[in-house]
């Protein structure tokens, strides 16, 4: 049993510390908002964030995680009215909507550290993760829209 | 249940319709007729609709199932005044689970925020048809969805005066109730549901609509995706999010040469690692001509999806390769080159193009390539079904969930009834999820294990055993007279055609591949000839975004930039003097095969140059195009008619000394008839620009001894957001309900790439005549 504190909870986990995280998070914890994209940390589909950071939690290995603060997009606001998550409502981001939770991780560990990026910092911050609908315009407009007040 | 268009006798015309416009899914399966049959029974245009101002006839009624209108089935309305309104297209990112409803909302006068939306589950002869392709969702249902908001309009509106006593021309709806207009007495949807679903459902050229002036959502843009708030919270359900007690999960090790099959495998490694369950062959099937049935292989169950992958990482299997070990994308290069220098199949001829280029005063040629792609949705294919002594019941993103039912009915021998397909949201479709693969290996393994199983494709399996978009050659030749007038066009091209997933042998392009911008180009050139040469498949060959207008408009819209060079003109006035004066360009006596045209009848959508020609002005406008522009940046321009909507795209390019390319700016100017959703409109458009220039810069999936060389996004790369265009702006022709609705979802692609390369020669005199460009320009 390996414990883990998802979301602000203690989850005990019976599996291999080799599993990555991601597959703990889906098919264990059904923390299913968390998406599996190419399990390679090429897409950053699977993004949540392990004590503030942005990370791939495909790459991650469940050995590697206990004990540290993981949250998935379904813990980032209660309610799900984070300041990102309501400017991608504002700007009408989604197309399929598949990629887009990593994608608002990504942009609220972004703003947390960097409350108000330029158009290069937002770029580089979103680079790590592909939209195949092509949503960029509205998510980097989204990004400034969260970071200029919702 | 009644069908409210139900018609015992079809007019010959329909027939007809029904012949010439069998779906793709109907044409290989060799359903339409099938289809076709009921539909009539259900929905043939009755002369009265067909006389009907208010009407038109649409492909739609050739599909299998073809439409149906029924409020009883797409309605309910709870006395407490919610009204729940069912989606039956598949959602992959277009829009059109919240368009339709919304206009069945309008139409009925309903408060959209009163309005809930549920997904259907697979049941064409229920909802009629449900193949989420071609771009067809609001080309076709639009006018079934507003006569089923209209006729329960109206039953509304007759239950309020018989409870009032008083005709019906006293009463009429407004949002969400009725009102009586002698007295100004109302009553809610709520409180008319019960008496309103026992009134008699009206004939559909009874029907009365509402006058677009009081529109309160149809054209607007002020609806917001159903699927919104789910969608950034992380609560909306797709294809593996499906929680099912029981459920295991699934990865296969398929055949890595398509054609292939195990010899043997160990799996002793495999059981040792913690979590997996079994390992057990996977049965499978040896394409060509094996639709989309499995591949086969050696499959891993495991209690999660990591386990069971890291389990097949521990698998030693033997293959037999088959007889596709041998392909091989560079050689194989050279063989469609050689088919399409001498094509042996005349599909188009007007005029002699031969001899008008023997004498012609000038000859400009050109050869394209382009390579496979793959789909490479966001959401790599992945499928749940669970099968007991009941039956089977699904859960997957597919595009065509009666299909997808059909087909498995078919594999495991049930009845269709004992099957149920549950459509979750799709992570990205792009064609991919029309083929149902992935649903039958989990029925498969599911009958096979006695529980739910869950089976996830990764992302090397979606690149290594797609159903590939077609490589294709191509060789275009021009005949220009002495005056620089272009007098023949002689237009060749070679590329395997989807025929062959469906019937091995199949060498040659069918109609409706023809017609995806080999044949179909409304072009004032006296001389025109096209043709197509044989090509063998290698690979499974299956339906990508826009599909065969990807090669097509690549090569085509790329050349008349070239003519524009060659004979010192403008291309933005070479294109417009190719496409020439405004007309309807009927060519369809001068195919050697019958048109496609996207299946829709002649008479409501022919092909229109001075619609071509209108986009390519305005986009040209909207762009600035001829404006000055700094060394190292060009603008290029390229304008494609496909899924019946004129698309005209001009890209702005910034090319550094390093080659690296840069897209400052996009203009699209779309004309795609009467629409519903102009901000879905513009989301589909802004994400074809950035699925364009993925395709152009980087999409090339090739083979070498028989297998695919790429296996995820470092060597199938996807464009970004800091290399994405920074603006794309989209300006669609405002139109009226007589222009009739077209294609959005997949047009907007086909035009990118020429334009692209076209701004590339603008800005450097670098001339790209096969993709990816890579490095090209370097
Ligand atoms: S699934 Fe983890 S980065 Fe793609
Ligand atoms: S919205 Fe579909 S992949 Fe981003």
């Amino acid at each position: 049993m390996i414990t883990l504190n998802v979301n602000g909870q203690e989850r005990k986990v019976d599996a291999d510390p080799s599993l990555p995280l991601l597959w703990v998070l889906r098919d264990e914890l059904g923390m299913t908002g968390v998406k599996f994209g190419c399990g390679a940390a090429l897409c950053g589909a699977c993004t949540v964030h392990l004590d503030g950071e942005a990370v791939r939690s495909c790459g991650m290995l469940l050995g590697e995680v206990a004990g540290k603060k993981i949250v998935t997009i379904e813990g980032l606001d209660a309610h799900g009215n984070h300041p990102v998550q309501k400017a991608w409502r504002q700007v009408n981001v989604p197309q399929c909507g598949f990629c887009q939770a990593g994608q608002i991780m990504q942009a609220a560990a972004l703003l947390a550290k960097t409350p108000n990026p330029s158009d290069e910092e937002i770029d580089t911050a979103m680079a790590g993760n592909i939209c195949r609908c092509g949503c960029y315009q509205r998510i980097h407009t989204a990004v400034r829209v969260a970071a200029t007040g919702v | 249940m009644t069908h409210i268009n139900q018609t015992s006798a079809a007019p010959a015309k329909s027939a007809r319709h029904v012949i010439e416009n069998v779906s793709r899914r109907g044409l290989f399966a060799g359903a339409g007729a099938a289809g076709a049959f009921v539909l009539m029974a259900r929905l043939g245009p009755s002369t009265a609709r067909a006389a009907d101002s208010m009407h038109y006839d649409t492909g739609g009624m050739g599909m299998p199932h073809g439409m149906v209108s029924d409020p009883h089935v797409f309605i309910s309305i709870d006395p407490s005044g919610q009204v729940t309104i069912v989606a039956h297209r598949s959602e992959m990112g277009t829009g059109s689970r919240t368009s339709l409803p919304m206009v069945v909302a309008e139409e009925m006068d309903a408060d959209w925020s009163r309005v809930t939306v549920v997904q259907a589950p697979g049941d064409e002869p229920k909802y009629g048809n449900q193949d989420t392709d071609g771009s067809r969702s609001l080309r076709h249902f639009y006018q079934p969805m507003r006569d089923c908001g209209a006729a329960m309009r109206m039953m509304l509106e007759a239950a309020a005066a018989k409870q009032w006593g008083v005709p019906v021309s006293d009463v009429a709806a407004g949002l969400h109730e009725v009102v009586n207009k002698t007295n100004g007495k109302k009553l809610g949807y709520g409180a008319l549901a019960v008496a309103a679903s026992a009134m008699a459902t009206p004939a559909t050229d009874t029907l009365t609509f509402k006058d677009p002036a009081t529109y309160r959502y149809i054209g607007k843009g002020n609806v917001q995706i159903v699927d919104l708030f789910n969608i950034t919270t992380g609560r909306a359900t797709y294809g593996a999010d499906v929680k099912l007690p029981g459920k295991v999960y699934a990865v296969i090790a398929r055949p890595p040469v398509v054609g292939g099959k195990v010899v043997s495998f160990d799996a002793t490694e495999a059981m040792k690692v913690p979590g997996v369950i079994k390992v057990m062959e996977a049965k499978g099937w040896q394409p060509p001509g094996t639709k989309f049935l499995p591949l086969g292989g050696v499959a891993v169950i495991a209690k999660n999806t990591g386990s069971a992958i890291q389990g097949r990482d521990k698998l030693k299997i033997v293959w037999d390769d088959g007889p596709n070990k041998t392909y091989d994308s560079v050689a194989f290069r050279a063989t469609l080159e050689e088919s399409a220098r001498n094509p042996d199949k005349v599909v188009r001829k007007l005029g002699d193009a031969d001899a008008a280029l023997k004498s012609a005063a000038k000859v400009v040629s050109a050869e394209y390539y382009t390579p496979h792609f793959s789909h490479a949705t966001m959401e790599p294919p992945v499928g749940l079904v669970s099968v007991t002594k009941d039956g089977a019941e699904v859960w997957a993103p597919v595009q065509s969930p009666y299909g997808t039912r059909e087909d498995l009915a078919k594999l495991l021998e049930l009845p269709i009834d004992k099957v149920k397909v549950n459509v979750t949201l799709l992570g990205g479709g792009f064609g991919r999820k029309s083929k149902c693969d992935y649903v039958l290996e989990a029925g498969l393994l599911s009958k096979a294990m006695g529980v739910p199983v869950q089976v996830q494709w990764t992302r090397e399996d979606d690149l290594q055993h797609a159903f590939y978009h077609t490589v294709a050659a191509q060789k275009i030749e021009a005949g220009v007279d002495a005056n620089g007038k272009v007098v023949a066009l002689k237009h060749a091209c070679a590329a395997p055609t989807i025929l062959s997933t469906f019937k091995a042998g199949a060498d040659h392009l069918m109609p409706l591949e023809q017609g995806m911008g080999l044949v179909d180009l409304p072009y004032d050139v006296p001389n025109i000839l096209a043709l197509n040469g044989k090509a063998d498949a290698h690979a499974r060959i299956g339906w990508y975004r826009s599909v065969y207008n990807v090669p097509h408009g690549f090569a085509m819209q790329s050349f008349i930039a070239e003519l524009a060079h060659e004979l010192g003109k403008d291309p933005k006035d070479m294109l417009l003097e190719i496409i020439g004066p405004p007309r309807i360009d009927d060519m369809r006596k001068q195919l050697t095969d019958e048109l496609w045209n996207y299946g829709e009848p002649w008479d409501t959508h022919p092909i229109d140059a001075g619609r071509l020609r209108r986009v390519a002005e305005m986009a040209a406008e909207k762009a600035g195009w001829g404006k000055t522009l700094p060394a190292g940046e060009g603008m290029g321009i390229a304008a494609h008619r496909s899924f019946v909507s004129y698309i005209a795209t001009v890209v702005h390019v910034k090319v550094d000394g390093k080659g690296n390319i840069s897209v400052p700016q996009v203009d699209y100017a779309v004309d795609c008839g009467f629409h519903v959703n102009p901000e879905r409109i513009e989301s589909q458009f802004q994400g074809a620009a950035v699925m364009g220039l993925t395709l152009a810069k980087y999409s090339a999936i090739t083979f070498k001894d028989g297998r695919v060389e790429q296996s995820n996004y470092d060597n199938y790369p996807m464009v970004r957001i800091d290399e994405s265009p920074k603006v794309t702006n989209v300006h669609v022709v405002p139109a009226t309900f007589a222009n009739h609705a077209s294609g959005v979802g997949e047009p907007g692609v086909p035009p990118f790439a020429p334009a692209l390369c076209n701004a590339i020669f603008a800005a450097t005199g670098k001339r790209i005549r096969s993709l990816p460009i890579g490095n090209q320009l370097a």
